[in-house]
């Protein structure tokens, strides 16, 4: 842009109505808490029970663990600035490659960055409410890791997340909120 | 702390360099993209100081090559980088600070390579805006998911395939017999040279029409509708002469019935291109079963409760499937000998059983065309609704033989013992041949009649005296076909869904549990709208007009189909992969579109075409038209075409096709070898590394290294999350806690 004026673009202008909404969200998600003026920058955080609760969150099986992948304490304490981040990553005009890192953030249950047997396990019973039987279960993680392990360590590196996710189909239509 | 090096060490922060794995290509390629990206500082620095002794040299040799990846990466747009806001910011103002110490002459090569990006994707967006029904659609995939949502923009592509073949035919067949009184053009007919084969007795009613005859007239085509626009016989003109140049009729009847089966074929192979590609990619892979459902299977989405109950169920429903189809396979391969003998015998007599199915209906709807023709021969008026039937006899039957043939396909596969997936593809199989083939019988029987004569062979080449215009009644045919459809889709709406979802509302007896609420079921409804668009195929050119009507049909289809979604259905408890799905509707058209291609081929080329009507009046066959027009046309010209339809040019033709074909295929050999050996060799590398690491601890033995430490305890003390960085420990197979910080979004997504 240089030294040019800067021109409002209708880019611009979604980007900015988007960011202000999510604003009006975030603050309306506790009134009381959340200032209005933030050039003192001042430090407010919203507790993990009243984002889970938000209507785009609520039936999601994953929403604890979306929102401790985005806040820096790892408990799940969000920020305005990581709240935009979540819902940034999460909207539809994020890159793969930055969904892939969340996703595998989300996924990754004992933050041990691996995706092993029991964090499988863990997503599984969240997603069918542990209605297969445990015998279904382990074969079901054990083809999981089968599929997608490269490196023979019988656990999902990174690597081989983000090799199996860019060649999974239904990854970017499903892995969006709408908000 | 900030973790900025790929090796780790310990929680007081020192870091323990090892000079020979600081120079690992793959090391450096880490750590400048990291601080490429836009680090701060205060990394900077400490990496600085890191690198004074050991990497210069390496150094150096790099920095050539780095400059230009720093390069690529400006290129890209700032959001679309994988980093945190903070870092997005940083980026930017890094990116302003460069800029303005760029020359004038670059700084303008960036400004209009980004202002003709802006453009690229304004046009992009504002053309996906301008797409039909584009907000209903996004509301149908809200509610019912991809299955459904690709069945309703199918549907969309029909409907603008079927207006493009309209615009097609009216701009070259209808445009210019309209135009050409008001711009002084003379159309000579063709004459009526008195022989036995052009007599052509008029079918408008005379005297007293009761105003249901004009009714039964617009259902069947006949009447006051055989002699306009609709049918072929009405298109009488051989030559126009304009002002300026003379327009060949016929032959441009012609060549745009073999344009709109060129177009039709080319946008069907182009649609599905991306689609197969997906297809051969999954099948290789076997990928769809496991890991797609479980990290991409969930729609984030969903905020409805009873969506989610759904989803689910659907999920669930899902593996247990995979699961069962895992559990088959092994019982296939579990098989003995004698159970394969069994299992093979029962096949083969249930086969022949569908064939004895199939032909006894195509047996049926044989009759059934001859007793309908017969009866509109002899003319036989019993009464308004008898007649109607009488003409729509065909139809009926097709459709009576369509609705019944799925339920024996689905309940006689039960017997077969196959994989539930392939039970599915076959049973689809079997009713896409029924579907498909039950036109090809109608239209056989239909030729049949009309070459047949009471003293053979033809005097005309066909049976003059009851087909004196054969091609206007095979369009009838075709018309009465496409009405039929849509009166049988519409009622089936009417009269079966909606009683259905009242019934099972508000009774509570028995019946309506068992019948349970309607399922919108995608193959069925999918081979509805395919067999529809094959008779439109075959039928335009008998009856130019047909694709309109059929634009007109599918756009009502779709709000009918809409409505009765909404109001009646509830979403598929089994559902229908999306992503193959595409690939699966346009095969079947295109089958259908094989399936169109013969008879207008046949007829075209084989059967002498009606001397009383029709703009081939003066010639043999159709095609007879494009070898008198190539002889018009100048010597040079004609001798190329003729060398170009020569058999010489048909063999080389063909030869080079095959060796296009052998190349391309062993071209997709080879890079399947390649890309299993380079998964092998990733597999290889990772086991590489980790002994390489192993052996170096081992030789070194660094003492200020403490010794293992519990895991998680590092690991949460290392804070800073505001960029993605990694710390894979391998303090599960080393005792020195070594720990490898590697930053995953750079080094594997990055050019």
């Amino acid at each position: 842009m240089g030294n040019k004026q800067t021109i409002f673009t209708d880019e611009i202008i979604i980007l900015l109505s988007f960011f202000f909404s999510l604003h009006a969200r975030y603050h309306e998600l506790a009134p009381h808490l959340v200032p209005m003026d933030y050039t003192n920058e001042p430090d407010c955080k919203l507790p993990l029970a009243l984002i889970v609760n938000m209507p785009e969150l609520k039936e999601n099986p994953f929403r604890n663990r979306i929102v401790e992948s985005f806040s820096e304490d790892g408990m799940g304490n969000l920020s305005f600035n990581e709240f935009v981040d979540m819902f940034s990553v999460l909207s539809e005009m994020a890159p793969r490659e930055l969904k892939a890192i969340y996703a595998f953030k989300i996924y990754d249950y004992n933050v041990d960055n691996y995706l092993c047997k029991e964090d499988l396990k863990k997503t599984l019973n969240k997603l069918t409410k542990e209605e297969l039987t445990p015998e279904e279960v382990d074969l079901v993680c054990d083809k999981t890791i089968e599929e997608a392990d490269l490196d023979g360590d019988n656990k999902l590196s990174y690597s081989d997340f983000e090799n199996m996710i860019t060649r999974a189909p239904d990854f970017l239509s499903t892995f969006h909120i709408r908000i | 702390m900030e973790v900025d090096s790929v090796f780790f060490t310990d929680r007081s922060g020192r870091v323990t360099s090892n000079p020979l794995l600081d120079q690992l290509p793959s090391y450096q390629s880490l750590l400048y993209r990291r601080k490429s990206s836009g680090a701060g500082s205060k990394r900077r620095n400490s990496s600085r100081n890191r690198f004074g002794s050991s990497g210069s040299n390496k150094w150096a040799v790099n920095t050539v090559s780095k400059h230009e990846e720093k390069q690529k990466l400006e290129e890209r747009p700032i959001r679309e980088l994988p980093k945190t806001m903070a870092e997005k910011r940083q980026q930017k103002a890094q990116r302003l600070q460069d800029a303005a110490d760029l020359s004038s002459w670059r700084q303008w090569k960036q400004g209009t390579r980004r202002y003709l990006r802006r453009l690229r994707e304004d046009a992009h967006d504002w053309l996906s805006s301008l797409q039909l029904w584009r907000g209903d659609i996004h509301l149908i995939e809200g509610m019912f998911g991809q299955g459904i949502l690709s069945y309703f923009s199918f549907l969309r592509f029909l409907v603008m395939l079927n207006l493009i073949i309209f615009v097609l035919m009216f701009s070259f067949v209808m445009l210019p017999i309209i135009i050409a009184p008001h711009t002084s053009g003379n159309i000579t007919y063709n004459l009526n040279d008195g022989g036995i084969c052009s007599v052509y007795p008029s079918s408008t009613r005379r005297g007293l029409v009761i105003y249901y005859e004009h009714i039964a007239d617009l259902l069947s085509g006949g009447g006051f509708l055989e002699q306009t626009y609709l049918f072929y016989g009405y298109y009488r003109a051989h030559k126009i002469y304009f002002p300026k140049t003379t327009y060949n009729l016929p032959l441009a009847y012609l060549l745009a019935t073999i344009a709109y089966l060129f177009l039709s074929l080319v946008w069907i192979v182009k649609r599905s291109a991306t689609g197969f590609k997906r297809s051969l990619i999954q099948d290789e892979d076997r990928f769809q079963s496991f890991c797609n459902k479980i990290f991409a299977g969930w729609d984030f989405c969903i905020t409805n409760v009873n969506a989610s109950k759904l989803k689910r169920s659907s999920l669930l429903y899902e593996l247990k499937t995979d699961l069962e189809e895992e559990r088959i396979k092994q019982k296939i391969a579990d098989r003995t000998r004698k159970e394969k003998c069994r299992i093979y015998f029962i096949r083969f007599l249930l086969n022949l059983f569908v064939m004895a199915v199939l032909a006894g209906c195509f047996y049926s709807i044989y009759k059934a065309t001859i007793f309908s023709q017969k009866a509109q021969m002899d003319n036989i008026k019993v009464n308004f609704i008898v007649d109607l039937i009488y003409e729509y006899l065909p139809s009926i039957v097709i459709t009576l033989a369509n609705f019944i043939t799925p339920l024996v396909f689905s309940i006689i596969i039960n017997f077969e013992d196959y994989s539930p997936a392939f039970e599915i593809r076959f049973t689809l199989m079997r009713c896409v041949f029924m579907r498909l083939t039950s036109i090809g019988v109608l239209l056989f029987s239909l030729w049949s009649q009309i070459t047949k004569c009471k003293e053979e062979p033809c005097v005309c080449g066909y049976n003059h005296l009851l087909y004196s215009c054969w091609e206007t009644r095979v369009g009838q045919e075709m018309y009465k076909l496409t009405i039929f459809d849509f009166i049988t889709i519409v009622s089936v709406t009417i009269f079966v869904e909606f009683p259905r979802k009242l019934i099972v509302r508000h009774c509570d007896c028995g019946l309506a549990k068992w019948w349970g609420q309607q399922e919108f079921a995608i193959p069925q409804n999918v081979l509805e709208i395919v067999y529809g668009q094959t008779i439109c195929w075959i039928g335009t050119f008998y009856c130019p007009l047909l694709p309109a009507i059929c634009t007109i049909k599918y756009f009502f289809m779709f709000y009918i189909k809409k409505l009765s979604l909404i109001n009646n259905c509830r979403p598929a408890t089994r559902p229908f992969r999306a992503s193959s799905s595409n690939f699966f509707f346009l095969c079947v058209l295109l089958i259908g579109l094989a399936l169109a291609c013969m008879p207008v081929i046949a007829s075209v080329a084989q059967i002498n075409c009606s001397q009383a009507c029709g703009p081939f009046v003066n010639y043999t066959t159709s095609w007879e038209v494009v070898p008198t027009a190539v002889s018009q046309l100048p010597d040079g010209v004609q001798g190329l075409l003729w060398a170009l339809s020569s058999e010489a040019f048909a063999v080389s033709f063909f030869v080079v096709t095959c060796l296009a074909m052998f190349y391309m295929i062993a071209l997709a050999g080879a890079h399947k070898k390649v890309i299993k050996q380079l998964r092998e060799q990733l597999a290889m590398d990772g086991r590489d590394k980790r002994f390489l690491i192993q052996k170096l601890c081992q030789a070194q033995r660094i003492p200020e290294v403490r010794p293992s430490q519990p895991r998680q305890q590092v690991l949460s003390s290392s804070s800073s999350r505001r960029s993605p960085n990694y710390e894979t420990s391998f303090s599960n197979n080393f005792d020195e806690s070594l720990f490898l910080v590697h930053s995953p979004p750079d080094s594997s997504t990055h050019v």
